[in-house]
């Protein structure tokens, strides 16, 4: 009897963390609770859903269907904040149908078959995964209607059927990354690289981008050792200890992402010197988390991988309606942020 | 002497001395070095022993459920959980009564350990499931759970109080280091001077049997799944104190295999029985010594994966009785077709 009421207590305990975990979660925060023009379509439930949209063709308000991947980050969350907030405020001239595949691909297909039937002007998406496109994509050719692929890419096989994708440009920003670095050390001194996890392209473009702009621009700062820290904290902050013992000698880091540069930061403290002052840290992201530290003088500048693509995706959406060409490859606005105006955006910062 | 070399702690005792005497003959002593910074010791065997010690804590409870026969891969998940909870309380995201206190936040964060733990042995011990599913649902699960917890971000946290649990100093020495000896003894005392020990390694040997000669089986197996959970707890507190944050998504990721791997180097069989606490924590300490050794020689980051398997390919086979027999084997039937010719 004692045991039966000691495993009953463990499953209402159990049961009882996951509701807490529930209740600690907030609702989406949307600045665009729920305006009144913007219709949800949830095709994970109820995949054949007809509000008939707003009369597509019938009014001249561009209809831009977005498939979400889902809730994956703070960066995702940051990016549906702000493309659902734009449309609210624009709502007069634009009509959003938002969907939220829940982080799988077959969700985000029949959204997209959805936004067909429905009509829409425009359908914009990130696609979940790269391959396994072809089917839908061809479909939207089919119907007349323009795609945008949103921060991510889809296989080469895909090329041809959608119009034009708006990403960040990985290249530039470990370019850009590369003259933060250049433009602190003065041109001269010993670099350290944190590298992204082995084959992402987040990890190579980024490395790639930095190493030719420190080779062509800077040739004296030499790049002395470059190891995979997989964009983790805990990672990055091993790998920067190991760095540290290896080298008496370090004037920058360069981490491939924020994070990492937040672990490295503890590791340069441990080590006895002054993160941001001895040692000069240089990171990519733009998180919040590294605008606190630039704001306390521990890191030095980060590259911004901006997520608030609405303004560009609806901008685009519009000339793609009204029969403009546009580039295959649309660069997204990234910001470059130094201590100099990083407590200016701090209070801006979402994720 | 030829009684320490019969012991099972003996082999991996002399691996681990023997990756670290090679590593400083090739770095030319610059491996060994140490130097103190800040009133602290500085140089990487101290990286080692700091690192070390989260695997050292996750291989002592690990190696009770795999003497028991059983195996526990919910502990990275279990890292993350209690992670989650100790940042959030200390960043008072949760339970803002407690004024974002450490104390209350770790023992919090190990109660969560041991709740994980008695799901585990519910599971195993009461339902009889067996151990590897039955701790996967917590594998997949935990991550979920840590991410509610969080938010689905990474909490960062300022307090130095908690993060000197992993980045303090006692007598020069890292913090965790001495939090893993305390577990250690306590778990030394737990199996080698209580009829504990003895009935774990009965029960890995063979449940039904043990049963039958008065064992209590069950209540054995819902104490080492809680024991496991709460190490667990522990060196998940310690990883996100590292950091100074927990970060649901990676932290622990893939260590339940750096866990089982620390307790097979060490020379526990996984199929239960004879164990030895140090042994495992020697593995550990091996585990922890290959990656800083990678680090160190600068292998190219496409590599490192390969560097380490190469590596314990090798520590395994120098384990392996039956390969050892068979290299002396080989030397000597060699010598002896060089007679017969």
């Amino acid at each position: 009897m004692k045991k039966k009421l000691l495993a009953l207590t463990l499953v209402a305990a159990l049961g009882s963390t996951l509701l807490a975990g529930c209740a600690v979660q907030p609702a989406p925060a949307a600045p665009a609770a729920a305006p009144a023009e913007t219709s949800e379509a949830a095709p994970a439930e109820e995949p054949a859903a007809e509000p008939a949209a707003p009369a597509a063709s019938a009014n001249d308000k561009l209809v831009v269907g977005f498939a979400q991947i889902g809730q994956e980050s703070g960066w995702r969350d940051g990016e549906t904040n702000d493309i659902q907030w734009y449309a609210a405020q624009n709502t007069d001239t634009i009509d959003l149908i938002f969907a939220d595949a829940q982080q799988k691909q077959e969700n985000q297909i029949k959204a997209i078959r959805n936004f067909i039937e429905m009509g829409v002007d425009v359908i914009a998406f990130p696609p979940v995964v790269e391959t396994g496109w072809e089917a839908v994509l061809t479909e939207c050719q089919e119907a007349g209607i323009p795609v945008i692929l949103v921060d991510r890419g889809v296989d080469e096989s895909c090329a041809d059927l959608y119009a034009t994708q708006i990403s960040s440009d990985f290249i530039w920003e470990g370019a850009q990354a590369a003259d933060i670095v250049g433009d602190l050390l003065e041109g001269k001194g010993k670099v350290v690289e944190l590298e992204g996890t082995v084959g992402a392209s987040a990890a190579n473009e980024r490395k790639e981008g930095f190493d030719n702009e420190i080779a062509e621009k800077y040739p004296d700062i030499e790049i002395i050792a470059s190891q995979t820290g997989d964009f983790t904290r805990a990672l990055g902050k091993e790998v920067m200890e190991s760095f540290l013992k290896s080298y008496d000698e370090i004037d920058a880091v360069f981490a491939h992402n924020d994070d990492m540069a937040l672990g490295a930061i503890e590791a340069i403290k441990e080590a006895g010197k002054k993160p941001g002052v001895d040692i000069k840290i240089v990171g990519c992201d733009g998180v919040k988390g590294a605008f606190e530290a630039m704001v306390a003088g521990e890191m030095n500048g980060t590259v911004e991988c901006n997520p608030c693509l609405a303004e560009q995706v609806f901008d685009t959406a519009a000339k793609l309606k009204a029969g403009e060409t546009v580039d295959k490859w649309i660069v997204s606005n990234d910001g470059v942020f130094t201590q100099a105006d990083a407590e200016a955006e701090l209070p801006n910062r979402t994720y | 002497m030829k009684k320490f070399t019969q012991k099972m702690e003996f082999k991996p005792f002399c691996v681990l001395i023997a990756i670290i005497l090679i590593c400083g003959i090739i770095s030319g002593g610059d491996f060994f070095k140490i130097t103190i910074v800040d009133g602290h010791f500085y140089g990487r065997l101290i990286d080692i022993l700091r690192n070390g010690s989260r695997y050292a804590i996750l291989a002592a409870g690990m190696t009770m459920a795999l003497g028991t026969g059983g195996t526990d891969i919910s502990v990275g998940s279990v890292m993350a959980i209690s992670g989650a909870i100790a940042c959030s309380i200390v960043d008072s995201r949760i339970l803002p009564g407690l004024g974002g206190n450490v104390f209350l936040a770790v023992l919090i964060a190990l109660a969560a350990g041991a709740v994980c733990g008695a799901w585990n042995g519910f599971m195993i011990a009461k339902l009889k499931v067996q151990p590897m599913v039955a701790t996967m649902i917590l594998l997949t699960a935990g991550r979920g759970i840590a991410q509610l917890v969080a938010d689905g971000k990474i909490v960062t946290i300022t307090s130095d109080a908690y993060y000197s649990i992993s980045g303090g100093y006692i007598l020069g020495f890292p913090a965790p280091m001495f939090i893993a000896i305390g577990v250690i003894i306590l778990f030394m005392i737990l199996t080698r001077y209580t009829a504990f020990g003895m009935q774990v390694e009965a029960i890995g040997v063979n449940q039904q049997s043990s049963r039958l000669a008065g064992i209590k089986v069950e209540r054995n197996l819902w104490i080492i799944y809680i024991l496991c959970g709460i190490t667990a707890a522990l060196a998940g507190i310690i990883e996100s104190a590292g950091i100074k944050g927990a970060d649901c998504n990676n932290c622990g990721l893939m260590i339940e295999m750096d866990g089982i791997l620390a307790v097979a180097i060490g020379g526990t069989s996984l199929a239960g029985g004879r164990f030895s606490i140090i042994s495992s924590v020697i593995g550990a300490l091996i585990v922890q010594t290959i990656s800083t050794t990678i680090y160190a020689f600068g292998v190219a980051p496409e590599l490192t994966r390969v560097a380490k398997a190469i590596i314990v390919i090798i520590v395994c086979l120098i384990q392996s009785q039956a390969f050892m027999d068979k290299l002396k084997g080989l030397f000597t039937s060699g010598k002896r077709k060089e007679v017969q010719a």
